[in-house]
């Protein structure tokens, strides 16, 4: 039964970098946001079984303080700032699809070489979850560069703050609490302070695209 | 060769022509019963057959030999592929003739060669469909492989008798690299099969068929036998998802009695595989031709991404 | 009571405090009382020190060592001339209408939450705390950066901000591979993260994690450092900001994140026993010099080109420790000193100059001199001692920087010469008719206050004859400590 729940953990990684997966490729925003609240779903479902597995109790506290922090606060604000920034509709045009899962692939290919001689000094239920938590951050990386507009930079870059968090609960069990409480505190922030951001670049640009914003580059 | 080895290997071949018609009919049955429609019936493709049996068949003036013998050909295909696929039995005699790798190009000949048949009489629409085919199959073939590879590296081997017999005997165990590969061959089979969202087989409209297309030309017994070929493929590739990713009721060599229970095991499994796929059906919408790289690129990844999360996890 | 909780309570209470009332008129002294306050208790900090040896606090969770010791002073006293120079600056940036009250209070209450996140990073023995505090470094500064809100400046904080998020997350998958190599070997996983712990057992992590780890440690912290190639933030926040934030960031933040750098690095090359770090190191350093003399060339806004200069300076110091022994740690630690008080010295003049003439734009600044001798010195006298002219002490850091490298890595030499070169063409032939151009601009009435110019100056022209025995002793104690004894 024990080793059945263990391999629920590999079941949630899994979901975790398809769900990154389908936000590289996702064109609304609205199911970007959507895609980001199961990615954080995902993301509590498997702290809350390493929490199980290893009876580490201070997991399950940074289980509920991240179901709190991604499933609730984060998109409840995202939801929020784009219905006052009236974006909720809108679609992005992302240059082809295919190439883009090709080049995802490839992260995933060279996440995993990376991953594997480390995963194998854990002694972790979960370190064969690392690579996967480095390939999502890759992707979110990618999911960055390829976007033009605020709210998708802004949820890849969330993103990849959930696939940290998978990082330090695969590796290690989780950072040390006072650490995990400062880092949330930094997220919460910086998302705040981005919200505040768009409004003021759409006062200063009517749009919520980035490429206005390439107009500072060496001449 | 066994006797009980032999019997097994007949009774899946007829198996395979007899229900594959059924199954056809069942799918469309269940297509209008959640459209609200009053169905023609499960038996329609029987008679549909019967009919098409019994007229005379009509060759364009300019077609060559090719046109006349792919439809012998692709039936050929499909009645190896289906002999060759566990369907009730993991005692199969001829299917050390093939494995997984092998079934896919075996699927692969049947489409050269009804692509070329298409193109042979020269008709825009031929030409047409046997491009659209064409380039789907290009994109389907890769993410076939590579599911039948996350199987082949769980159990070991290539040979589908043998992925069949380890898949329905280990002990249970979470695969996520096998629930990829269950979603990644799903989407393939609708793509292969000419289904809704990527082709709609009950469709003439030229803007958007793709199979329809390919077989305009054919009439007569030509017809029913490409109709009969079609029938089997979506029956191959069900019994080989089923085997695949739900291979518990398969009878094995040692136990030939098993295959008793291995008929209605099979005929319930395909019963609800049929109703889930025109479920799907009814509930999607048919893509632009142009997104269909798109949604079978999304099959690769997933296929692509299984494996590599069997490397990675072990699992 | 430990004059370290003084250090970094005095600016949390004045962001605090600055939040509150940061748009009245009094805020800008309120701004420099607190932050003078915090570099008095600096100061008694550091007495204490220098009489007890290293202390911690707070259960070992921060402490003082050789090493940040002086990173401490020297910030808390960068941060209390800003804080003066920006009285009268940000005085007149209000007359000017580019800053509201509403904007004023942001600006004091951030300034102090600044210099609170760089003391904590700096006195912190927590890796997971120090990356915690170089985020929020980021999130103080970054809603400063756009404080004009200007389409530019906006552009500039929102590269700042996403490319120092991806970075900063980057040195944070660093940091937990680093807690994974440390729950190793540490079994009691609550204090794996602190520092003193983590150099205590440094050569049993296991180095394949941990040469990993540094790869990301250093890509993460590089990023704010401004290591090309991931220094693209750098000059547009450096160059759209208020000016008194582009000399902390320039003179301050820098230097922090180049401390954590040096952090990892330590634990780094005890884990490996092998030059993996410094070599990396040495290679972002060099191409960070050489690329960011290149591109000192092309600019037309001053400071965007004091900006790429800071890079360079950066790049030379990540290249000095890159090279490791006991001469180029000395010589580096020197580098970063000089490089924060003259750096902030020059964005102070800038500051003024750019005010008066009211355009960044060089080619339209002209005769200083003229129109206000003390900000002509001012910027001349910076810019001759940036660029390491012999009396001030750059020359010497600089000239220790290159004996070493002709010692150690000959082939750099010519490349890093060349480097140097170029940049002194370039920001000399930039600065030259600045100072003493043709202009018809009437003279300033009111020579501006610039003594906090003067005073960095002169220290760095003290440096250059004369280091006090107890700095000398702390640089080769933080030499000796970066050298991994």
């Amino acid at each position: 039964m024990n080793a059945l729940i263990s391999q629920l953990i590999n079941l949630f990684a899994s979901v975790i970098l398809i769900l990154a997966f389908a936000m590289l490729s996702q064109r609304r925003i609205v199911n970007l946001i959507h895609l980001y609240t199961w990615q954080g779903l995902a993301v509590v479902g498997s702290t809350v079984v390493v929490a199980y597995v290893t009876h580490q109790h201070h997991l399950f506290y940074s289980a509920a303080l991240t179901f709190l922090l991604k499933v609730i606060l984060i998109p409840y604000f995202l939801h929020r700032l784009i219905n006052r920034l009236n974006v909720r509709w809108d679609i992005e045009t992302l240059f082809n699809i295919p190439t883009l899962m090709i080049i995802g692939i490839i992260l995933v290919v060279f996440a995993f070489n990376v991953a594997l001689p480390i995963a194998k000094f854990s002694d972790t239920v979960a370190h064969g979850t690392l690579g996967i938590a480095l390939a999502c951050i890759l992707l979110s990386f990618l999911m960055m560069i390829t976007r033009a507009k605020a709210v998708p930079q802004v949820i890849g870059f969330l993103a990849m703050e959930n696939a940290l968090f998978l990082a330090a609960t695969s590796a290690t069990y989780g950072m040390p609490m006072v650490v995990e409480l400062g880092i949330a505190l930094d997220v919460l922030v910086g998302i705040l302070i981005l919200g505040v951001f768009m409004f003021q670049i759409r006062e200063q640009f009517d749009s919520l695209d980035i490429r206005h914003l390439e107009k500072l580059k060496e001449d | 060769m066994s006797i009980s080895g032999f019997l097994s290997q007949l009774l899946a071949i007829v198996m395979a022509l007899f229900l594959a018609p059924l199954l056809m009919g069942w799918v469309n049955q269940w297509r209008c019963w959640l459209q609200n429609r009053s169905g023609p019936g499960v038996l329609q493709p029987y008679r549909m057959l019967h009919k098409l049996f019994h007229k005379e068949s009509v060759v364009a003036e300019h077609a060559s030999s090719l046109f006349r013998m792919a439809p012998y050909i692709v039936f050929g295909c499909m009645v190896l592929a289906c002999a060759i696929i566990p369907t009730l039995s993991t005692d199969l005699p001829l299917s050390p003739a093939a494995d997984a790798i092998a079934l896919v190009g075996l699927f692969a000949v049947a489409r050269v060669f009804i692509s070329l048949a298409a193109m042979d009489i020269g008709t825009a629409f031929g030409t047409l469909g046997a491009r659209r085919e064409m380039l789907i199959g290009f994109l389907a073939e890769p993410a076939l492989l590579s599911v039948l590879f996350t199987a082949s590296l769980i159990s070991n081997s290539t040979a589908l008798t043998s992925i069949v017999e380890y898949l329905a005997h280990k002990e249970f165990a979470i695969y996520p690299s096998l629930a990829f590969a269950g979603i990644a061959f799903t989407m393939v089979s609708f793509a292969e099969n000419a289904r809704v969202p990527v082709d709609n087989p009950a469709t003439h409209l030229e803007l958007t068929m793709i199979h329809e297309a390919l077989i305009l030309e054919y009439s007569g017994r030509h017809l029913a036998l490409i109709e009969w070929a079609s029938a089997l493929k979506l029956f191959a590739y069900s019994c080989m998802g089923l085997a695949l990713f739900f291979p518990w009721g398969i009878a094995e060599a040692e136990a030939p009695l098993a295959l008793i229970f291995a008929i209605p095991a099979l005929v319930f499994k395909l019963a609800i595989g049929g109703f889930l796929l025109a479920l799907i059906e009814t509930l999607s919408a048919k893509m632009r031709i142009f997104r269909v790289p798109e949604f079978l690129a999304s099959a690769f990844l997933l296929a692509v991404i299984g494996m590599l999360v069997h490397f990675l996890l072990g699992a | 009571m430990n004059p370290l909780y003084f250090v970094f309570g005095t600016p949390l209470l004045g962001g605090v405090v600055l939040a509150l009332i940061g748009h009245r008129s009094y805020a800008r002294d309120v701004n420099v009382a607190f932050s003078a306050g915090s570099f008095i208790a600096s100061c008694v900090l550091t007495v204490q020190i220098i009489a007890d040896g290293p202390l911690f606090a707070l259960e070992k969770q921060f402490f003082i060592d050789p090493l940040n010791v002086f990173l401490v002073t020297l910030t808390a006293f960068v941060g209390m001339t800003t804080s003066i120079f920006s009285r009268p600056y940000m005085r007149v940036e209000q007359d000017h209408g580019k800053m509201t009250p509403g904007r004023m209070r942001l600006y004091h209450s951030m300034y102090q939450f600044f210099a609170f996140t760089m003391l904590v990073a700096l006195t912190t023995n927590n890796m997971g705390t120090l990356w915690v505090s170089m985020e929020a470094a980021t999130l103080t500064t970054v809603l400063l950066v756009s404080v004009y809100r200007t389409p530019a400046s906006l552009e500039a904080a929102w590269k700042y901000f996403i490319l120092c998020g991806v970075g900063i997350a980057q040195a944070l998958f660093g940091t937990i591979l680093l807690y994974m190599a440390a729950d190793r070997v540490i079994p009691d996983g609550v204090d794996a993260l602190l520092w003193t712990n983590l150099d205590a057992v440094k050569t049993q992590l296991n180095p394949t994690i941990i040469s990993l780890a540094f790869v990301f440690l250093l890509l993460g912290y590089g990023t704010k450092v401004g290591l090309v190639p991931v220094h693209n933030w750098l000059p547009d926040a450096h160059a759209e900001g208020p000016t008194p934030i582009s000399a902390v960031l320039s003179g301050l933040l820098l230097n922090v994140a180049l401390y954590a750098v040096l952090r990892c690095k330590i634990l780094t090359d005890g884990a490996l026993q092998s030059q993996f770090a410094g070599e990396l190191m040495i290679g972002f350093g060099l191409l960070s010099v050489v690329a960011a003399s290149f591109f000192l060339f092309r600019q037309k806004d001053v400071k965007r080109m004091f900006a790429y200069s800071s890079i360079e300076h950066m790049g030379l110091m990540t290249f000095a420790f890159g090279m490791g022994g006991p001469i180029a740690n000395f010589a580096g630690l020197l580098h970063m000193t000089l490089h924060s008080l003259v750096k902030s010295a020059i964005f102070f003049s800038v500051g003024h100059a750019t005010q008066k003439a009211g355009t960044q734009l060089m080619e339209d600044i002209r005769g200083l001199i003229k129109v206000s001798p003390t900000v002509g010195w001012g910027l001349m006298l910076g810019s001759l001692a940036i660029l390491g002219m012999p009396p001030f002490g750059v020359f010497a850091s600089e000239f220790l920087i290159l004996t070493t490298a002709m010692r150690d890595l000959p082939w750099a030499t010519p490349l890093l010469l060349l480097a140097l070169g170029i940049s002194f063409a370039a920001i000399f032939s930039r600065v030259q008719p600045m100072v003493f151009g043709v202009t018809s601009v009437k003279p300033l009435a009111h020579p501006p206050a610039l003594v906090p110019v003067f005073v960095h100056l002169g220290l760095g022209l003290m440096l250059g004859f004369y280091i006090p025995p107890y700095l000398n002793d702390w640089y080769l104690q933080a030499a000796r400590l970066i050298g991994g004894q």
